[in-house]
């Protein structure tokens, strides 16, 4: 059964469809990336996932019924893209605050805090106060915060903007190990290598609508262009058959060919094989998601513009 | 624990905690006390003796211009307008030269303006001086006789006492009601901006840092909207609490380091200006006189409306300024034109409780001190007249019924707006989309 399930969300403010008819559906324990450009909505999906706004029409389940924001937010653990911090507060008191904010008890968060603290290497941070954090250290805080209570489903938007590699890293290999022991990651992004990197599923939304839904495997296949690298021995006389088609050669002896319809890979191979030149390398190139998110929102404005909704 | 709670006690202790808070709170009092003192010390100080050369050929004043000790007359003819400074005068009088009872043209000439004080004194003793002429000339009687007749005739006291009083042995006295009015008024008048400023600002900050978005990933915006409401709402108190203790104890503590010669001068000073000559007996009975009137206030009903009205306003006020919070950005600009109706009506109290102050019965205070937007201030400044003498019974619990659910209504709305508004980054919405959000 899928932990969340979102059936023809919509949400219109008065300039934008910002959520305009969304299904889709995220199975426990799964990394589960949320794409699109800028302004595609993907905050105001998530908003409506956290409980935070309501959706005009459309229904969202969590673990199959139907999603009720006070009893369920507990289980959440919501990491929004703009990030803040009472800037006055020492960081050992907003974290407990936050923790008991959650639902926690005392010494149960004040356990766990210095838990994670401890595992994050943030122990002398503890009667620091948050306007003494550079911007990468209040991320990390944040992060802390959001996974503390153990969340059944953890939203993230832009999770590791301003972190460095390392930093990055270091909450990398936490979410791996969250998703390692059941918790559900929803994972907002434009980052495409990170998307790669970490997700096992994806959405696209673009307009407010969704564009693309399914695992990244999945999505690369589809939109292959059954494209191949050829290592080959030397310089060899180019020729078109009409097996292939070479698309780019590279100054390394390897070609780049896009099989044509109806021929496979073993054709290729075979071409070559029966003119006695040696193949070092074969290899199928797939794309990357960002060139198929490239594809996909290509055309569509840079900036999203405003249009009319007639109420 | 209840999530409104951990809102509120954060809310609170991160308040009460500042250093600004704590120095506030103990250095206002202070500043007060101080400030009182400093008055009353430099009064003292002030008083000099003015020695003033009168020039009188005629002798139109010689018989009964008479000094005192603030104001001397030495009656010199061999003194004018090029000397007089050397001698040590600090003014000289002409009388008029001709007339012996003409009352105006008489001229005080000085090197530099004399004190205010000693300006009144001066005009008064001429014009008791013309005035005992003028009796004697006419009614050809001992001047001094005119003296004693006119001090019996002081001594007369009116009583106001209300119907409803007649049997006790208090007394109300209109002055003390005023400036206790006044005082709580006002107090509320200042307190509903201060911490009503304090609420936007809270909203503001959590709105622009973006924590907002984070704790109502946790918790309903109402609740945060209440948390922050009620916790200020809080600090607000303990502050009050804190400087009736301080006051009452400081002032208990100076009283007793005046020294008594100080208290004497300060009474002589007050009779004097009365024109009555000091003595001790009299200042005795007008300190029991005072505590006398100080008991007539009902002060457990005064402190009871007052801590009622401050809560009530505040919680009047505090919800909208909550929703304004909500509705802008880190722009102070937009914050101000948002403001200014909500505390249009503030001022707009301050006015009508200026006017009820002096006539604490008319149409205009009885209604104002029920409407919800003006009752904190105006029915404040009407209570330490008297309940039920000056305000009914059932003012008071009109008034204070509406009021409730005049912060119930402000609560509601405000939660309406602050819900949507708080997410909302981007230009400061217009009144109509505010509409808009309040009917969703």
């Amino acid at each position: 059964m899928a932990l969340l399930e979102l059936h023809n969300l919509k949400k219109y403010y008065a300039t934008q469809k910002a959520v305009d008819d969304i299904s889709f559906s995220v199975e426990p324990g799964t990394i589960f990336g949320l794409l699109g450009p800028n302004g595609a909505g993907k905050t105001t999906l998530l908003r409506m996932i956290t409980g935070i706004l309501y959706p005009d029409s459309g229904s969202i389940l969590f673990k199959g019924e139907p999603f009720d924001a006070m009893k369920d937010v507990e289980q959440i653990g919501y990491m929004p893209e703009e990030r803040g911090l009472y800037k006055k507060m020492k960081i050992g008191e907003h974290a407990l605050y936050l923790a008991q904010l959650k639902g926690l008890e005392k010494n149960e968060a004040l356990r766990l805090i210095k838990e994670w603290f401890i595992k994050l290497e943030m122990q002398s941070w503890w009667n620091k106060k948050v306007e003494d954090l550079s911007k990468g250290m209040s991320q990390k805080l944040q992060f802390v915060t959001t996974v503390l209570h153990d969340p059944k489903l953890i939203i993230l938007d832009e999770p590791f903007s301003g972190l460095d590699p390392v930093n990055s890293n270091i909450i990398k290999e936490e979410i791996f190990k969250l998703a390692k022991r059941g918790a559900t990651i929803i994972f907002s992004t434009h980052r495409m290598e990170q998307v790669e990197e970490i997700c096992d599923q994806i959405v696209l939304v673009n307009k407010g609508q969704k564009i693309l839904d399914g695992s990244v495997k999945e999505v690369k296949q589809q939109f292959k262009q059954n494209l191949f690298k050829i290592g080959l021995d030397s310089n060899t006389s180019l020729e078109n058959s009409n097996v292939f088609e070479v698309i780019k050669e590279n100054e390394d002896h390897s070609l780049i060919v896009k099989i044509q319809q109806g021929y496979t890979p073993n054709d290729v191979l075979l071409h070559y094989i029966n003119q006695n030149i040696p193949i070092h390398s074969f290899q199928e190139i797939l794309p990357s998601l960002n060139e198929i998110f490239i594809q996909l929102v290509e055309g569509t404005p840079a900036a999203r513009q405003f249009q009319h909704i007639p109420a | 624990m209840n999530k409104t709670a951990l809102i509120i006690k954060r809310e609170y202790l991160s308040r009460v905690r500042k250093k600004t808070f704590i120095l506030s709170t103990i250095l206002t009092p202070l500043l007060f006390v101080g400030i009182i003192g400093t008055v009353i010390f430099v009064t003292v100080k002030n008083i000099r003796n003015e020695k003033i050369a009168v020039v009188d050929p005629n002798g139109i004043l010689k018989a009964n211009l008479e000094g005192s000790k603030s104001v001397s007359y030495d009656f010199r003819n061999d003194i004018d307008t090029s000397n007089f400074n050397t001698k040590g005068y600090s003014a000289l009088l002409y009388p008029p030269h001709t007339g012996i009872n003409q009352t105006n043209n008489f001229k005080v000439i000085t090197e530099k303006s004399l004190s205010r004080f000693a300006n009144d004194q001066i005009e008064k003793d001429i014009a008791r001086a013309l005035e005992n002429n003028i009796i004697a000339d006419s009614l050809k009687i001992d001047p001094r006789r005119i003296d004693d007749l006119k001090k019996q005739a002081e001594l007369t006291s009116v009583e106001s006492v209300k119907k409803g009083e007649l049997g006790n042995s208090t007394r109300s006295d209109f002055n003390l009601a005023s400036s206790i009015g006044y005082l709580t008024a006002f107090l509320i008048y200042i307190t509903l901006f201060v911490y009503g400023v304090m609420v936007m600002r809270g909203v503001m900050e959590e709105k622009t840092n973006r924590i907002a978005e984070v704790i109502i990933s946790s918790v309903k915006p109402f609740q945060l909207m209440m948390g922050k409401i009620l916790g200020i709402g809080a600090v607000g108190l303990t502050q009050f609490l804190i400087w009736i203790v301080l006051i009452f104890g400081i002032s208990s503590v100076m009283m007793s380091f005046i020294p008594a010669e100080v208290l004497q001068q300060v009474q002589a000073q007050g009779n004097q200006m009365s024109g009555s000559s000091a003595q001790t007996s009299e200042a005795i009975k007008t300190i029991a006189n005072a505590q006398l009137t100080l008991s007539s206030v009902n002060w457990p009903l005064v402190i009871g409306c007052f801590i009622f009205y401050f809560i009530g306003g505040y919680l009047f006020y505090a919800a909208l300024f909550a929703a304004v919070g909500s509705a802008v950005n880190e722009d102070a600009q937009d914050a101000q034109s948002l403001t200014f109706p909500i505390t249009m009506p503030i001022v707009i109290a301050i006015i009508i409780m200026i006017n009820s102050i002096n006539d604490p019965t008319s149409s205009l205070a009885k209604w104002s001190s029920i409407i919800p937007f003006f009752s904190p201030i105006v029915m404040m400044s009407r209570i330490p007249f008297g309940v039920p003498s000056t305000v009914a019974y059932w003012e008071l619990g009109v008034s204070m019924v509406c009021l409730v659910i005049g912060f119930l209504f402000t609560t509601w709305l405000s939660a309406k707006i602050y819900r949507t508004g708080i997410l909302l980054y981007g230009k400061k919405p217009s009144w109509k989309e505010m509409a808009k959000w309040i009917r969703r």
